[in-house]
């Protein structure tokens, strides 16, 4: 435990200190971008003081750092507030979106790869896995605008913009809007909610479906083709049954492993797609940090997306073992 | 941020909630058709759009901050239309950039121009019900002028001292004559917030809930997602068309696009000139008119630039008819000089011909031919201007062909100030320049000035002289003829390449009118029903 705490730590420190001199490093200066036309150079030389970027990196990172550890990691320098409190603000709509997605991939690919192994050599085999590697070959931003154009605009099925219809009154405690909506009985806020997430969910999720789909069908052939599984079919249990009761729990660790590192390049992707659906996660925020160079800003949401992939990676190392009763018995 | 109980509001961002009582909420409510719209379905979300006494944009910026005098938000041209939905200006422009009046009803110097004096209209009401004061107008220009508040236009506003309300009038003496001042009075940081109001909650609780005396009040503020602005009962105004307005934030021009053909907006803006065209074409309602931005190549003066011969033919080759006409299907005006029609110092008779057989022949005097080309980098935006990439791409198709060759590189915004601060942009960048009051001092003056962090051209000697006096040149007249003089002799020097000015693409729906500004303002409350 200690370990694995220590290595999350040096890892969280390494991040922060790349992300920190990368962004001094690469051009685009913020403070550039807000030199009023009249400045002399002594006003600038003021506005590089205020946000304290007049001093070397190193002290700036010393600095930066010390105030990280008391959980200040600054204001934002085109939002002029408090950062750590804009992350949080925007983070449950992101993991929200990112479970919702994560969710269609493993239950659309999780059906695909037990279809496709079943029905091997067959029909329904090579159609799932055609459409499994032309879901793969198209980006998820990609996705986005197919389902704007069709959703929104040819069909009108879906909202493609916002996270819940604005003209609704919801009280919210939380920012997780669909937990706290169903615990609360607002069915007409979850429905909204969903509603507005279910198009931007499929563009994340479809790409890493195609994925759990092709992963999930190895592992199955694998279990099909072992003596337990010959075993279960000589004792006269149905097919159905072998498939999903002896060869499934056996295939679903690769997968399960699988998905973990998928879910976090999931998140990753509500960068783009976020944007594309004007949804107010911390994917959007990134980009508006990033065009306005807003350092303190950048940094924070980069930590953030590093400590989510952290936690995924443990939780699915935790998940593995839990599952698996010889890694668990090795834990011992 | 307390709550009344009331008036249940959404806690999961920042909300704002000022003054609006429980009956306005349920009507808001009532009128933008909430009963229908929740559960999804084509039906109620497409009908959203159309909801009586409701107008919602597609908007294609996120709004930073509610302080519209500080910040980097505070300089951005795009914002401001939210700002002056909700806040009034010292002073407001007509749709040809002339001033008229706002907060301000009568504004002027002495005879000596040492003293400004300002009338505040009066029965104006701030949206906390507290009436507008001159002194709150007198606090405003403290405050910018204060450089620990970090208004971003503070040089300007400093030359303002000893500044007095009394009565409904409001003085000032001018540490520094600025001619441009009445104008800055329309354009960034000139807003007037309420004093007491702001003293009492801070700026942290300004941010939360925003007051101020425009024809819209803020009655909820989801950052990133959305905006619901309540028309203000007591605005001193005309009322606006529309009771409420709901403004999405939409950076995504294909999504802002896909707003309206849906029908979930009622209007965009910033879409690209085909796309407007194509929904015009629709039996949506378009306008794409032009506004107070120009795309410009600025030149340093740095090696090859150092030459006028060569400066001289680049400007030559460039054929900016064909360009605005087949390029950019003719959404964009050709233009010699930095100002742009309507500007208060354009001059039609200062022209830069397209003349590329003389390009060549100065170049070749210069030492440059085809076959021995000029060679040197050139920076370009990449769809941050209409067709730019495309543009410098001909560019440098019309440059190969009188024996310059050029390496393109592609750069972000946030670069190109940076090299343009630090008087390292490439000898020849493509960028823009926006002037929203169409002074020549906040067009020619800051980019072409030495001293202007803003200018690529650095000649202390020979331009800095010319416009050096301009700056405080009392009388008017030889003020504009000053800088038409140096337009002339930058347009015979080619110390910058003017290339076009842009046309603002603002789509609705059927059954709305929307008229243009010259500053491209997209405001709420100019937007009527047909």
């Amino acid at each position: 435990m200690l370990r694995t705490a220590a290595g999350v730590g040096l890892t969280l420190l390494g991040v922060s200190l790349v992300v920190f001199v990368l962004m001094r490093v690469v051009p685009g200066d913020p403070v550039a971008m807000m030199i009023p036309p009249g400045a002399s150079p002594a006003d600038v030389q003021r506005l590089y003081a205020f946000y304290g970027l007049d001093r070397p990196i190193a002290a700036q990172y010393g600095l930066w750092l010390s105030a990280a550890l008391r959980g200040e990691f600054g204001t934002s320098i085109s939002l002029k507030q408090d950062v750590l409190g804009l992350v949080l603000a925007r983070l449950p709509a992101t993991l929200e979106l990112g479970a919702g997605a994560m969710a269609l991939a493993l239950w659309l690919g999780g059906a695909a790869g037990v279809l496709s192994a079943s029905a091997h050599g067959r029909w329904p085999a090579t159609l799932v896995d055609g459409a499994a590697a032309l879901v793969q070959a198209v980006p998820d931003f990609l996705w986005g605008l197919v389902f704007i154009l069709l959703f929104g605009v040819w069909w009108t099925w879906l909202p493609i913009s916002g996270r819940i219809d604005p003209m609704l009154a919801f009280d919210a405690h939380s920012g997780f809007l669909f937990a706290e909506s169903l615990l609360r009985g607002r069915w007409d806020v979850t429905a909204s909610v969903l509603s507005h997430a279910l198009a931007p969910a499929l563009a994340l999720g479809l790409p890493v479906a195609a994925m759990v789909a092709r992963v999930l069908k190895a592992s199955m052939q694998e279990a099909l083709a072992a003596d337990y599984v010959l075993l279960a079919r000589l004792k006269g249990l149905s097919p159905l049954r072998v498939l999903l009761a002896e060869a499934l729990p056996n295939a679903l660790t690769p997968t399960l492993q699988l998905s973990g590192v998928q879910f976090a390049f999931l998140l990753g992707g509500t960068v783009l797609v976020e944007r594309l659906f004007s949804y107010p996660g911390i994917g959007s925020l990134a980009i508006q940090a990033v065009v306005a160079r807003d350092l303190p800003l950048i940094q924070a949401i980069v930590l953030t997306f590093a400590v989510l992939f952290i936690t995924i990676n443990l939780l699915v190392d935790a998940l593995t073992r839990w599952l698996n009763p010889r890694l668990r018995a090795a834990g011992r | 941020m307390t709550q009344p109980k009331s008036m249940p509001m959404p806690k999961h961002q920042p909300t704002h909630q000022p003054t609006p009582q429980c009956a306005q909420r349920r009507r808001f409510l009532h009128q933008s058709g909430l009963a229908i719209a929740a559960l999804g379905g084509s039906g109620p979300l497409a009908a959203l759009a159309q909801t009586q006494g409701t107008l919602t944009m597609a908007y294609n910026v996120d709004l930073p901050s509610w302080d519209p005098t500080v910040g980097p938000s505070a300089v951005n041209p795009t914002i401001q239309s939210l700002y002056k939905a909700v806040f009034a200006q010292f002073i407001d422009q007509n749709a040809d950039l002339s001033l008229r009046p706002d907060l301000l009803t009568k504004w002027g110097w002495n005879a000596d121009k040492t003293q400004v004096s300002l009338t505040v209209r009066s029965g104006a009401k701030w949206h906390d019900g507290t009436p507008v004061t001159a002194e709150d107008v007198a606090w405003s220009l403290r405050r910018a002028g204060d450089s620990k508040t970090g208004n971003p236009i503070q040089f300007l506003w400093s030359k303002l001292a000893n500044i007095q309300a009394q009565g409904d009038t409001v003085t000032a003496d001018v540490k520094e004559y600025e001619p441009a001042l009445f104008k800055w009075m329309a354009f960034l940081t000139g807003y007037v917030l309420p004093k007491a109001y702001f003293e009492k909650v801070g700026p942290a609780g300004f941010e939360k809930k925003p007051v101020g005396c425009g024809p819209y009040q803020v009655l909820e503020f989801v950052q990133g997602s959305h905006l619901k602005l309540q028309a203000f009962k007591d605005y001193a105004g005309p009322r606006p068309a529309f009771e409420t307005v709901l403004v999405k934030f939409t950076t995504d021009p294909s999504a802002r696009v896909a707003e309206l053909q849906a029908g979930r907006s009622d209007l965009t803006l910033e879409v690209p000139y085909e796309e407007a065209e194509r929904l015009k074409a629709k039996g949506f309602g378009a306008s794409i008119a032009p506004v107070s931005d120009i795309g410009m190549i600025f030149l340093s003066n740095v090696g090859p630039m150092r030459d006028d011969k060569v400066r001289q033919a680049l400007a030559m080759a460039i054929d900016k008819k064909g360009l605005a006409g087949k390029l950019l299907k003719g959404h964009v005006k050709p233009i010699d000089t930095l100002q742009a029609p309507g500007y208060a110092a354009f001059d039609a008779s200062i022209t830069a011909p397209f003349d590329p057989k003389k390009a060549a022949a100065l170049m070749a005097e210069a030492g440059y031919t085809r076959d021995k080309p000029l060679r040197f980098k050139v920076q370009t935006t990449r769809g941050f201007k209409p067709k730019d990439f495309e543009v410098m791409q001909a560019v440098a198709g019309m440059w190969k062909a009188i024996g310059a060759e050029v390496e393109l590189e592609v750069y972000e915004v946030a670069k190109h100030f940076e090299l343009r601060a630090q008087h390292k942009l490439a000898p020849a960048a493509f960028y823009n320049w926006g002037n929203a009051i169409g002074d020549p001092s906040t067009s020619t003056g800051f980019a072409m000035f030495s001293h202007s962090p803003h200018s690529a051209w650095k000649d202390p000697k020979g331009l800095d002289a010319m416009i050096g006096p301009l700056w405080g040149e009392k009388d008017e007249a030889r003020r504009i003829a000053g800088y038409k003089a140096v337009d002339r002799h930058i347009a015979a020097h080619a110390l910058v390449i003017p290339l076009f000015q842009y046309s603002q693409t603002v789509v609705y729906r059927k059954g709305l009118k929307f008229t243009p500004h010259g500053a491209g303002f997209v405001l709420p409350q100019a937007v009527g029903r047909a």
